[in-house]
């Protein structure tokens, strides 16, 4: 977690440099992994920021190719959207 | 990577590393793990997290009871927090038929040391004050059920797998199995072979793939099971709400977001995990109903994942007649998450001592072939 003088990568999810490189250490090279040991990228901007800065610090530590280091897949909705705007409540919703 | 082990593993969700992990606390560690993708890929990872008691199946109730207690352990054994979490279950009924149901199940449930409790609507707003009881016949609660973040236990099982010597092979798939006469001879993989003489088999909604490349077939088939995941909150939601009536359900995680998805019976077997609008639209509508304060919710991401599902509804697991090293660890049909602590363990005692502390005959693949089923009913989606 974030401290005085960390470098934060994610924002939203207080997850720092130190962070990423922990998990490094612990065996897990691969984005989809680091994101979910970290909680990198789960934040209000759903890694939008984030996401491409960890890949690059993983590539370099890990000397991979960042292509190798993956891409997340993009979870829909693209925006938050309200509950109220796709439920519908007249029909028979049982 | 090894070139000889005493047992392969196909598969890295709960099922394969926590067979492994309960493996190598009793010493046995000559295993290899193999996963196609990252650790917690398949299923495990996509999972909701619910861990639930109430089952109407007194096999069912009492795996998931053993394995409550050692969720209730597992932060501690595992030295990593798994966010286990018991704000219980609450399960709403909508017609008599269903409120009969939970009133039976409660029984069963209380006979097995389970302290579910059957309640009216109006004493479900104890647990829920935000719920809307128009509709409802009745409610069944128990306490000490609850939510776990998958990931947690898959990072806490693959960390401790490592120290004590294990070898896990990830982004490595499994090609090809060998059988010389009726005896497995080696697993072939895309990073190299493995010569082994077992090989347990939990590859998930995969497993019958698994199983083809030695000539055994399995009834298990994929099903698309969509979630998501709405804002970060605080904490207002205490229990898991589900209803078999919708195949809804949807709790708090201990970081705040409310996850929850629903059971489509139109859904077709397939192998398609892509995200749909009619899913959203369908779980909304519902969860409005239930919940009305939920409108001014976000929702923030959605996925999908394969539920593994057998033609009773219970996993398969131990050997197979014509293949003694061939052992199965899958078909957990949606409800393998919660029950895989329990499960586990026996499959490890199975492997070691070759009996069981709790009898898995019953759910030897022979029952399809010999007609001794007994369907689960209580399952959502
Ligand atoms: C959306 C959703 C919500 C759910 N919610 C709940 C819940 O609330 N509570 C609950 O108890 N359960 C829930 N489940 C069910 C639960 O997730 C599964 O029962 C459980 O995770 C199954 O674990 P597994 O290890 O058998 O399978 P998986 O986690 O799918 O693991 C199998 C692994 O095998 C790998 N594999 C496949 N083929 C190969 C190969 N050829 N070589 C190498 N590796 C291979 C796959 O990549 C995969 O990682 C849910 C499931 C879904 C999809
Ligand atoms: S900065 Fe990481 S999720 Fe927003």
């Amino acid at each position: 977690m974030a401290e005085n003088g960390e470098k934060i990568v994610c924002r939203c999810m207080d997850v720092t440099v130190d962070d990423i490189m922990k998990a490094i250490e612990d065996g897990y090279t691969d984005i989809e992994s680091i994101k979910r040991v970290t909680g990198l990228g789960r934040g209000p901007c759903q890694g939008k920021t984030c996401i491409p800065i960890a890949i690059g610090i993983i590539a370099r530590a890990t000397k991979k190719h960042p292509d190798e280091v993956g891409y997340i897949t993009p979870r829909p909705p693209v925006k938050p959207v309200f509950f109220e705007l796709l439920a519908d409540e007249e029909g028979e919703s049982e | 990577m090894k070139d000889r082990a005493e047992l392969v593993i196909i598969g890295g969700g709960v099922s394969g590393l926590g067979t492994a992990y309960q493996l190598a606390k009793r010493g046995f560690t000559d295993i290899v793990v193999i996963e196609r993708d990252y650790f917690g890929s398949g299923a495990t990872g996509r999972c909701g997290g619910g861990i639930r008691q109430q089952f109407s199946e007194e096999y069912n109730i009492i795996l998931a009871r053993e394995s409550v207690r050692m969720f209730e352990k597992m932060s501690d054994e595992l030295g990593q927090d798994i966010g286990f979490r018991q704000g219980g279950y609450l399960i709403l009924a909508h017609t008599e038929k269903e409120a009969e149901d939970l009133r039976r199940n409660v029984r069963l449930q209380n006979s097995l040391d389970v302290p579910s409790m059957y309640m009216e609507p109006e004493e479900a707003l104890e647990i829920v004050p935000e719920l809307n009881i128009e509709g409802l016949s009745a409610a069944a609660y128990c306490p000490t059920d609850g939510v776990a973040q998958p990931f947690l236990v898959i990072k806490g099982y693959v960390d401790n797998l490592r120290k004590m010597g294990v070898e896990l092979m990830d982004h490595t798939e499994v090609l090809d199995i060998k059988v010389e006469n009726g005896e497995i001879r080696k697993v072939i993989t895309d990073k190299g072979d493995i010569e082994t003489r077992m090989v347990l088999n939990a590859a998930g909604a995969w497993s019958r793939n698994i199983a083809k490349m030695v000539g055994v077939e399995l009834p298990n088939k994929p099903y698309r099971h969509e979630i998501m995941a709405t804002e970060h909150m605080k904490p207002w939601l205490k229990p898991m709400v589900i209803s078999f009536h919708n195949g809804v359900y949807f709790s708090q995680s201990h970081d705040g977001e409310i996850v929850g998805g629903i059971g489509d019976p139109n859904e077709p077997s397939s192998y398609n995990i892509k995200s749909s609008l009619e899913f959203l639209e369908r779980f909304t509508s519902v969860v409005v109903r239930y919940i009305p304060i939920m409108r001014k919710v976000k929702v923030m991401r959605q996925w999908a994942g394969l539920y593994d599902v057998t033609p009773d509804a219970r996993p398969i697991l131990g050997p197979v007649d014509e293949l003694p090293g061939f052992i199965q660890a899958h078909g957990y049909s949606g409800h393998g998450f919660m029950i895989h602590p329990m499960v586990t363990k026996l499959l490890a005692e199975y492997i070691i001592d070759g009996k069981t502390s709790i009898d898995i005959e019953p759910l030897n693949l022979r029952r399809y072939t010999s007609g001794e089923t007994i369907q689960e009913k209580n399952v959502v989606g």
